[in-house]
């Protein structure tokens, strides 16, 4: 498989714009706008984690303000109020010191069940994810303006964890907030540029699944989770 | 189904529109929602000219390299284990897709939305071979079920209330609930969630390609194209060749101008980067991934004046702005790309043959080139097509042609023109009611059977001018 017809195919291009092949040394231009940098330009971290409350609103998600001291009171009470009987967590270098481990812990035997991604389980996990209730992951970078959590998707952090159960919930920890979508992608750009390999899967999430297909009402709620809590953490 | 829709004359499809009065209400109401999502989204940045520049500026400067861009991407994806299939036409790209499905023995295969592999005519394609497509996008599926092409390219069952989906629903899948949105959205989740978990293959398209890291960026609001590259072993991508950008800096700047200008969201609920196949020991997402870069048609484009057309982003804003489409409805345009985009493109994908009336479908107002985000001069456009319909395809309209021969004759003779401008009121009386005709004689017909038009003036140009000589009414229009 791999290539296939390419020469053909980009000659036909090159000689369509009336010129030779281009292979090399083509830079992007200076643009004359940059735009994008001005949103939010010199917000503090607390201005913009108010800017996220706000957005919250407008995608229907909750939100939730707490301490590393009482987040796990806070997720408790929040997989509670969703009727989490059965969650699926990431398994995420943070569940030790955000004290995750010992929310897993009691879930379990308060007679929850709860799954930790393990890429052992191989398919496992994906079957546990289908029928779990929720899903719990980290953001790894929060973007203000839209109110967007950015995953990098890794063998310990399934994408279905975010995507197969009715309710999700994201933990933002306060200085992975940036003002907006600009700021993540020029680290992913940097990244690349130093020579790490993209994720196979970078999910920017926004709020919970929805549609306007019928007669343009929002209903939300679709293929992806139904309700979505927001819990940053100072 | 291909970039043309059925086979009814044109004139037809409109009389069509005209007379479905759901579909008016709902298209009037879906462009007042959309055009005032993107006006407060675009508000609310507070300098939306500048991204439109920008926009522009990226657009312009990706299709110059468009060459250099497309190998980067392919390179890309192949080193993270990826295949990438370069397809002249339409039919080639579904050849090479139905051999990848066949040699995966696929029964099921999802798909989310994609107008590319519409225009394709892909899924009839892969049911030739036996395999079972499904439309998972909400709207889509509805569409599927109903055997209807799309009307809109952002919301594809616009044309449709929600009793005929119900109705839809209960004849081809024994629903038997209420007509609630939320329940029919119920339905279709516990519906298609199943399939997705059955599926061999994911089929997508791509609303931005990033170049320099080979990833597909797809920008969903119900979560189906995430679901359709999550679960399946397979993944096949479908782009446009020109849906490209440089750099991940270059993807956010475009994706914030599509959410915006399509609905007026600041982002979707789902902005999903995929690169390649999975990584060793991740559960989900594909093990083999296939990207084909389709062109069919679009190198034609490239060094014409019609090249910027390349630069759309599919967002819609032009069509929820068009003031024809309003009226007519997306079906009228006998194509799968409706709307102002619909009439530039579809003559310069698919020829002139078959969508020669669409550069007519617009009275020239210019809100569609106001609209795009990324400064297509589409009603510029729409006129040059017109130019060279009649010019050098000689494919204006006979009667049109005869009128204009008329017209020639008659304006040249100053006697003629006189005479006529003193009887078109009194000849035109018995059509005229409250100063405008709303079925007209004769050759005025053909207008009056869409629209009215005014009736002629009580003084004409030329007395009115006379008399503001001699020093009468100085300010005063011709009345």
């Amino acid at each position: 498989m791999g290539i296939q017809n390419r020469e053909s195919f980009l000659n036909n291009v090159a000689e369509n714009l009336g010129r030779e092949r281009r292979t090399q040394d083509v830079k992007r231009p200076e643009w004359s706008v940059n735009p994008q940098w001005d949103v939010y330009r010199d917000f503090s971290q607390d201005e913009l984690v108010d800017v996220l409350e706000k957005q919250c609103e407008v995608i229907h998600t909750d939100f939730k303000r707490t301490n590393k001291e009482n987040l796990v009171n806070v997720l408790a009470e929040t997989i509670e109020g969703f009727d989490g009987n059965s969650i699926v967590a990431a398994n995420d270098e943070r569940n030790v010191s955000y004290g995750l481990v010992g929310l897993f812990d009691k879930l379990h035997q308060d007679g929850k069940e709860v799954h930790i991604w393990d890429p052992n389980f191989g398919n496992k996990n994906r079957e546990f994810a289908e029928r779990a209730d929720v899903g719990i992951t980290f953001s790894d970078i929060t973007l203000a303006e839209s109110g967007t959590v950015t995953l990098f998707n890794n063998k310990n952090n399934g994408r279905s964890i975010s995507l197969l159960p009715r309710t999700y919930i994201a933990i933002i920890p306060k200085r992975t907030i940036v003002p907006r979508m600009t700021q993540a992608t020029k680290q992913i750009h940097e990244a690349n540029q130093e020579g790490h390999n993209v994720s196979s899967c970078i999910s920017f999430i926004t709020g919970p699944s929805n549609s306007a297909d019928i007669e343009m009402k929002l209903i939300v709620g679709v293929h992806g989770p139904v309700n979505v809590c927001y819990v940053v953490v100072e | 189904m291909s970039i043309k829709i059925g086979n009814a004359p044109f004139e037809s499809r409109v009389q069509d529109g005209i007379k479905n009065d759901f579909m008016r209400k709902a298209v009037s109401s879906a462009q007042g929602r959309f055009r005032s999502g993107r006006l407060v989204a675009a508000e609310e940045l507070g300098n939306w000219e500048e991204w439109r520049t920008l926009g522009e500026e990226i657009r312009s400067h990706t299709l110059e390299n468009l060459d250099y861009y497309l190998e980067q991407l392919s390179d890309e994806v192949s080193k993270r284990g990826g295949n990438v299939f370069f397809a002249q036409t339409a039919e080639e790209a579904n050849e090479y897709i139905k051999e990848v499905v066949k040699k995966k023995e696929a029964k099921k295969i999802v798909k989310s939305k994609s107008m590319v592999t519409e225009e394709i005519g892909l899924n009839h394609a892969l049911e030739e071979v036996g395999s079972e497509v499904i439309e998972t996008d909400l709207g889509e599926w509805i569409l599927q079920l109903d055997e209807d092409p799309p009307s809109h390219i952002v919301t594809p069952a616009l044309h449709k209330d929600k009793g005929q989906i119900r109705e839809t629903f209960a004849v081809k899948k024994g629903y038997d609930k209420s007509d609630r949105p939320e329940e029919l959205a119920l339905f279709a989740r516990e519906q298609l969630r199943q399939e997705f978990l059955q599926a061999d293959v994911g089929i997508t398209g791509c609303n931005f390609a990033v170049a320099e890291s080979g990833a597909i960026t797809l920008v969903t609001n119900e979560g189906n194209a995430r679901l359709a590259t999550a679960l399946p072993d397979t993944q096949i991508s479908v782009m446009g060749m020109e849906r490209i950008v440089p750099t991940w800096e270059e993807l956010e700047v475009m994706v914030s101008l599509l959410t915006r200008a399509a609905v007026g969201q600041k982002l979707t609920s789902y902005v999903t980067s995929l690169t390649g196949t999975r990584l060793e020991d991740e559960v989900d997402g594909p093990e083999e991934f296939h990207l084909v870069i389709l062109d069919n048609g679009r190198s034609k484009i490239l060094g014409t004046e019609f090249q910027a057309a390349l630069h759309c982003i599919r967002c819609a804003s032009c069509i929820n702005v068009c003031p024809v489409y309003r009226h007519v409805g997306g079906h009228a345009y006998g194509s799968i790309y409706p709307g102002p985009i619909g009439a530039v493109l579809s003559p310069l994908l698919d020829g002139y043959d078959d969508h020669k009336e669409l550069p007519y479908a617009s009275s020239l107002c210019g809100a569609c080139t106001e609209a795009c985000p990324v400064k297509i001069p589409l009603h510029e456009m729409l006129i040059r097509h017109r130019q060279i319909i009649v010019e050098r395809e000689n494919k204006a309209p006979k009667t049109e042609k005869m009128m204009m021969k008329g017209y020639a004759k008659w304006a040249s003779s100053p006697a003629a023109y006189k005479m006529s401008t003193k009887v078109a009121r009194p000849a035109l009386k018995l059509w005229t009611k409250d100063e405008s005709i709303s079925s007209g004689p004769g050759p005025l017909k053909g207008w009056t059977d869409s629209r009215n038009f005014p009736a002629p003036s009580k003084q004409s140009f030329r007395a009115w001018y006379k008399e503001r000589q001699k020093g009468g009414s100085y300010n005063g229009n011709p009345k």
